[in-house]
Parts: C-alpha cells; structure tokens; sequence
C-alpha cells in the first residue's frame, strides 16, 4: 500500500502543526511496515491527537480523556493478532498516568505515540503535565509553581521495554515510529512538537530549538536492555494455559433423613482465626446432607487477622425466605468480641435456645438454656473451639446429628483433615 | 436431589459463564471481589481472559476494548466503583458497546461501609452517566437469581448493545445459600447480531434497534467513537442525524421494555394491599406475607426484577385491584419515586432503612398492620 491515509478526510490542523508531520510520519511508518490494516487499530485519546483515527484506513477507536491505553489494552488482550498503535497528547499523559505505568509494567504489546506539544490546545493553551516552568501559557501563573515531568525517564522507571524520543520534525520520525511498532513489547516513543495554535504564539519554538530540547534531555533511541522480558499477552496465556481445572459449584447429596425437622437458625459468634466461617460451612454441608435448604451470612471487619467473626446459618426443609436471623435455635458463644458484636440477641433468646457457652466467655443475661464448656480441659486448642462446639451440637441434637456432622466433614474436607477433625469431634460426643 | 451451596457472587460468575461471557476485568473491592475470584478460576480453563485493571477506570476500559473485539466482557464493583466507572459507562451507552455491570451494592454514600449492604445506587445507576440515555437494571433477591439474571443480563447487553446492570447486594453477593442448579431453567443465549451486507456503516440501525456489529480486527474496517457520530462513525454536527441518533438510543430500549421486564408475583384474592419490593428485601417482603396470610391478612406482593427501564405496564397493570400500595427499599427512598410517578393516583406508603442491616419480615408486617 502507498498510503493508508484517507482521502476523503484530510488532517485538520493548524498551518505549521507538528501534528501534521506526526500523521504523515505515522502514514509512512505504516506502509514502511506494510501492516494489514484490517490487523491495525489506531487507539486515540481526546485532544488534538484524539483525531488521528479519522485520518487513516484502518480499525480505529476514539475514547475519553486519558484512557486510550486502556482501550488498547482490551483490544490486544482479546485480539493478539492486532497491531495496536495509540496516539496522546501531553493531556491525556497528565489524566492518565495511572495507565501509562501500568502499560509500562505490563508490557503488552502496545506502541504509544505521545505527541506532547507542551500545552492543552483545544482548550485554550492551558498548562499541561509537560509544559516548562517558565512558559507564557493558558493558564496565567500556575504552570509557574509547576515542573514538567519527563515521561521517558518516567517510563524507564516503570519498566517500559522500548522507549525513543524525537522532534516531530525529525526527518527519521517514519523509521522510528516504524521500529516502535516492531518491537514486540510496550513501546513508547515521545514526539516534542510545535503548537502554532496556543503555545508557540508567546513561546518561541522552532524545529531548531526542538533539536536542542532533544540534545539537552537525555537520550532515549529503543530498546531498553535493562527492563527487557517476555511480552505480557504471551507470558499471560502460558500462565492461563496451567490453569486447566474448572471449578465445578458445590453441590451436596442427600445422605440421610430427617423426620420433623423444623427450621434452625445457628449463630456463632467468634473471632478472626477461631475459624468460625469454616465451622458455619460444616454446619450448612451437615444441613445440606440432609436434603435440607441452608443460607449463611457472615460478619467480620475488612481486618482479616483481628476483630470478631460472626456466622449465621438457617436450615430449613422450606426454602429460605429472609435469610436473617429471626430466633436462634443454637448459639455458639466463643469469644467475648463474638459475643459483643451481637450482645442485643441474648435478651431474646427463648429458654429452649440452647447457647453453648466458653467458660472464658462472658455473655449478658438470657433466659435460654445455657451450657458451660471448658474447652482447655478437653485440650482443646483456640482455633477448633467452634469445630469442637459441633461436636457438642451433634451430641445433644441441636440442629445437628451425628450422621449430618459426619457426612459433612466428608463432604468438607480431605480424607486426612477429616480424620483429624473428627479426633476433636469425638472428644466432645 | 443434590442441592449446590454458594454466595450469590459465585452464582452470578457461573451464570456469567453459562452465558458465554469469555472477558472480565475488575479491581478488587469489598463486596464484589469474589464475582473476581470466581472469574479468575473459571475463565482461564474455558480459554477466557480474566485480569485486574490498575484501577476501576482501565477495569471499564479493558472491557470496552475487548467487547469491541467481540468479547462478551463482565466486569464486578460496589459503589465507590461504579463512581470511577461514570465517564466510561457513557462511552460505552453513547457507543453501544455491549458490557455486563456487577454492582454488589453496600452501605454509601463514598467510601461508606465494605461490608454492609443497602440498595444503595438504583437511582445511581439509571442517572451515574451523562445524557439521560436510558439503561437497563436488573435486580437479584438470592443467589438462584443471580445466577440466571447473568445471562438475562449478556442477553440484553448483547441485544442492545448497551451496558447491563445487575443490581447485587452485600447481603445477596456474600450470602452462602443452597440451591437446585441443576434444575434451572436458562433463557436461550443471545448472540450479538452480526452485520452481513456490503458497505458497513458501524452505527446504521433501525430506527429502534441497535446496529448490527462487526469487531474491530476483523476483515471490515470498524470505527468506534465517543463522540457524537452519524452512522459512518465519524463526528457530526448535523441536528437531524444527532437527534436521530439520540432517539434511537432511547427507542432501541424503551420499545422493548414489556419485554425485558422480569418479575415475580404473588396476588392473594381478599387482600387490598400490594407490597412492592425488589432484591433481598422481597425476600423478607414474601416472608411477611406468608405470616399476614397466615394471620388471615393475606397481602399480595410483586417483586421487581427489572428496575430499568421502569416496567410501568406490569406496575400499573398490577397495582389497579389495590387500596394500598406498600414500597419497601433497603434505602430512604429511591425507587419508590419511579413507583409514585407511574402510579400517580395511588395511595403509595413507604418503608426504607439504611443502617447496615436487613429488613426483617417483623418489620414489614409492624409497616403493614400497623397503617
């Protein structure tokens, strides 16, 4: 192909733009390339680069403000065969960052054209993250109590594999944006440019003066050795292609039958590490093993190794409505923060509630039936307290049975955590 | 019989997956993570993409992209999510992009509370975008509904190549509960229509449709914009195709609204009163009734499952028998204004609570026996 640019609708830009030397570099970098363009998409962001999409015959995308990586990202990931080129200014830098890093660290396959013309153009030639301290800009005197930042050094921090920096008047502008392209990996390549719109109005600025801005910052010409590695896209799928199982939903046979089962509510009421969520899903499994429906709600605070764990569990031989607790049937006190958490419930409590109680723990006063275990007798360590309550529930028929609490660690657990399980289970039965 | 056990996350990532859903991308946020996790484990062995955005904003970016590569793309969040997730919701309404929304409501407004539920965004989520373009809401009671709700959900976003939201809760999200997976029912899956002329024009439509698609990356060059664009795809300024366009965009949903609206009802002879409710609360609502009826105060109930568009037929329709209509929300009041607005000549009473717990059907039934 001679051109992929399109005829019928012609660049836009200001007279002496780089903008537009931009467009016709990328237009021979492409042909240089002979990239398929049903297998190119060009990604654009907003601003003045966010109209390259509409200059050239290939996919394109334009997005929101900032965010052209992201699109990109979803492109390249759901289609490895596409050749993903985004254009942004020096805004959609500044809005974006977030995913300018990320790309970097990532390293998918991904080339950025980054066409920092060190203003906001479209909007009036406000300051950007790129725009000198000293410049006379849009923005009265706030870029004055700025600095610019410099994304190449920026991006080399952030792992970037492929980083080059250009004027947009360079005459080998083509050639690098082509090796950009080709290089398998995120790939940055930073272009100064003139804005004859906004910026260069009261900022003098040259082509001239743009090649020595290049000489002064510091060189940046590809690949760089350091950050080198595998493409994320491919490192992705070899990692993905391990993961071979599916995982198949829980599901519980029926293994024994209750007569006249009335609908259990169950609350534990315990601390973070007494693995009370584990003891309130042998509970539902036990249920579940009699044909019965269990819903359970947990409660624990966003700290994951302190503060109170509280499971709740209905099981009912009707479907479960509210799946709150109404009138417990068995409540399970095993730590005071437990126990505090819920200390409203105690004065409820109907006398044929059967509250086993932690000879540690305090609980208000309650009318329901109330039994004290010392589970250090038993030598019974902190953390199977509420396996252990089970034990007890199961010995005493307390919405469980025997059958139910054994079919449930089976049905739990592996062979030799069950065992080990059951040895805290018999002590108790 | 063999009863499955899991949290409505789990269900709704396997309804997800039953729908064909092949893309997810998502931050982690409480309590939404697990819809997450479950991605994380089930996709990779069906041979989808499952990844983590930098943050909520790249999560809706990465599924925009990929939806316009063809992929049926879900992404899961709470509300300080859905937040980030405003400006590209609009992109993706403004530009039919199909895309499938977990929000996991808890507690706001903000930062609000992790890990206590409330129906917190159901005005958010209809007015989080800009423009007014309608969206569509569907709403969960317990974890067998979200589970099917998914793959209405993909249906639709794939229809009308529109974000679909699935209005979760904590309560309902990280609640464990059994049901019979084996016995459900699934809608048929919907497919994206393809285009299969001559000359593509990516947002040529029906005047109250939505355009049949092709990906970016295939064999016929696609253009996708956010901003305002005829049916070539590029910018217009043109008043008549703007405001074609514009009403297409609400046509295309508002015309099938009979059609996707998904309820539940329970009308009881002898009884005056009409409960409205919708999410976990229903649940607690249906309770209530059973001891009303039980009490020989039958009421009946209409459970909502699509919130949006607002299925003003099924409500009218429904609410004419009754003296009294009851809306209970796990809010102060936020869709009970849709419910005034269509049933403007009835007597509508309201209950909401917002305090971190559930409504309980004592609750309900003191609201009811007690007016």
């Amino acid at each position: 192909m001679n051109s992929y640019l399109n005829k019928t609708r012609p660049s836009v830009y200001c007279p002496g733009c780089t903008h537009e030397k931009i467009t016709k570099g990328l237009d021979k970098a492409l042909v240089k390339l002979n990239l398929p363009a049903d297998k190119t998409v060009i990604v654009t962001d907003i601003g003045c680069s966010g109209l390259f999409d509409t200059f050239f015959n290939v996919h394109a995308l334009h997005g929101i403000h900032g965010r052209a990586l992201t699109y990109a990202s979803g492109l390249k990931l759901a289609n490895p065969e596409l050749n993903v080129i985004v254009t942004m200014g020096d805004g959609g830098l500044g809005i974006g960052g977030a995913h300018v890093l990320a790309s970097c660290r990532k390293n998918l396959d991904l080339t950025l054209i980054i066409l920092n013309n060190f203003n906001f153009g479209m909007t009036g030639g406000q300051y950007s993250a790129t725009t000198p301290t000293d410049a006379i800009v849009g923005s009265e005197f706030l870029n004055h109590a700025e600095i610019p930042l410099d994304i190449c050094a920026i991006a080399q921090s952030a792992g970037a594999t492929y980083i080059d920096r250009c004027s947009g008047h360079d005459e080998r502008l083509p050639g690098k944006i082509a090796s950009a392209i080709e290089h398998k990996g995120f790939s940055i390549i930073e272009t100064l440019g003139m804005c004859t719109g906004r910026y260069t109005k009261k900022n003098p600025l040259t082509p001239k003066a743009l090649d020595q801005m290049i000489t002064d910052l510091p060189a940046k010409n590809g690949i760089i050795e350091k950050n080198k590695r595998p493409e994320y896209g491919d490192r992705y799928r070899a990692l993905a292609k391990e993961r071979k199982t599916f995982p198949e939903a829980v599901t519980i046979e029926k293994q024994t039958d209750l007569k006249n089962y009335q609908q259990q509510e169950v609350v534990i009421l315990g601390s973070a590490g007494m693995r009370i969520v584990t003891a309130g899903d042998i509970v539902c499994y036990a249920g579940l093993c009699a044909g019965m429906n269990v819903s359970m709600k947990n409660d624990y605070n966003i700290t994951v190794l302190r503060g109170q764990s509280v499971s709740e569990i209905l099981i009912s031989p009707e479907k479960i409505g509210y799946p709150g607790i109404e009138s417990p049937s068995v409540v399970l006190a095993l730590s005071d923060e437990g126990v505090q958490r819920r200390k409203k419930i105690f004065a409820t409590l109907k006398p044929d509630t059967f509250v086993l109680k932690e000879r540690s723990v305090t609980i208000p006063e309650t009318n329901a039936d109330v039994v004290e275990i010392d589970f250090r007798k038993f030598k019974i360590k902190k953390q199977d307290w509420a396996l252990a309550s089970l034990g007890v529930m199961a010995k005493k028929e307390k919405a469980i049975n025997k059958a139910m609490l054994t079919y449930a660690l089976k049905s739990r657990f592996n062979e030799k955590v069950y065992l080990i399980a059951m040895e805290t289970i018999e002590k108790m039965i | 019989m063999a009863l499955s056990f899991m949290e409505g996350n789990e269900a709704l990532a396997r309804g997800a997956i039953a729908a064909g859903c092949d893309f997810f991308a998502g931050y982690p946020i409480t309590p939404a993570t697990t819809i997450f996790n479950n991605m994380l484990n089930m996709l990779p062995p069906k041979g989808g993409i499952c990844i983590q955005g930098e943050d909520e904003i790249a999560s809706m970016g990465y599924c925009i992209g990929a939806s316009m590569a063809g992929k049926k793309a879900l992404t899961a969040t709470s509300g300080p999510g859905i937040s980030l997730y405003s400006e590209q919701l609009s992109f993706a309404i403004g530009s039919e992009i199909p895309l499938v929304i977990a929000d996991v409501q808890r507690l706001g407004p903000s930062t609000g509370s992790a890990t206590r539920g409330a129906d917190s965004d159901i005005q958010f989520l209809r007015w989080g975008s800009t423009s007014g373009v309608p969206v569509i809401v569907l709403a969960p009671k317990d974890a067998l509904d979200c589970y099917v709700l998914a793959v209405h959900a993909f249906n639709y976003a794939e229809e009308f190549r529109c974000p679909v939201f699935i209005a979760s809760n904590k309560e309902i999200g990280m609640t464990r509960e059994s049901f019979d997976l084996d016995s459900v029912t699934l809608p048929p899956i919907v497919e994206r229509k393809m285009f299969s002329g001559d000359s593509y024009l990516p947002f040529e439509a029906e005047p109250n449709a939505a355009p049949p698609f092709l990906p970016i990356g295939g064999e016929t060059l696609v253009r996708q914009t956010s901003s305002t664009h005829g049916p070539d795809g590029y910018i217009t300024i043109d008043p008549d195709v703007i405001a074609q366009n514009q009403a297409r965009l609400r046509e295309k949903i508002h015309s099938a609204r009979k059609r996707i609206t998904l309820f539940e009802k329970d009308i009881k002879e002898n009884s005056d009163t009409l409960i409205i409710s919708y999410g976990v609360t229903a649940r607690a609502v249906e309770d209530a009734g059973k001891t009303l009826e039980s009490k020989g105060k039958p009421v009946s109930t209409l459970t909502l499952k699509t919130l949006w568009p607002v299925p003003e037929e099924l409500l009218i329709e429904t609410a004419k028998p009754f003296k009294r209509i009851v809306v209970i929300e796990m809010n102060l009041g936020q869709y009970v204004n849709e419910i005034k607005r269509v049933l403007c000549d009835k007597k509508i009473m309201f209950y909401g609570q917002m305090n971190g717990v559930l409504i309980t059907p004592a609750k309900i039934m003191e609201v009811i026996e007690n007016e």
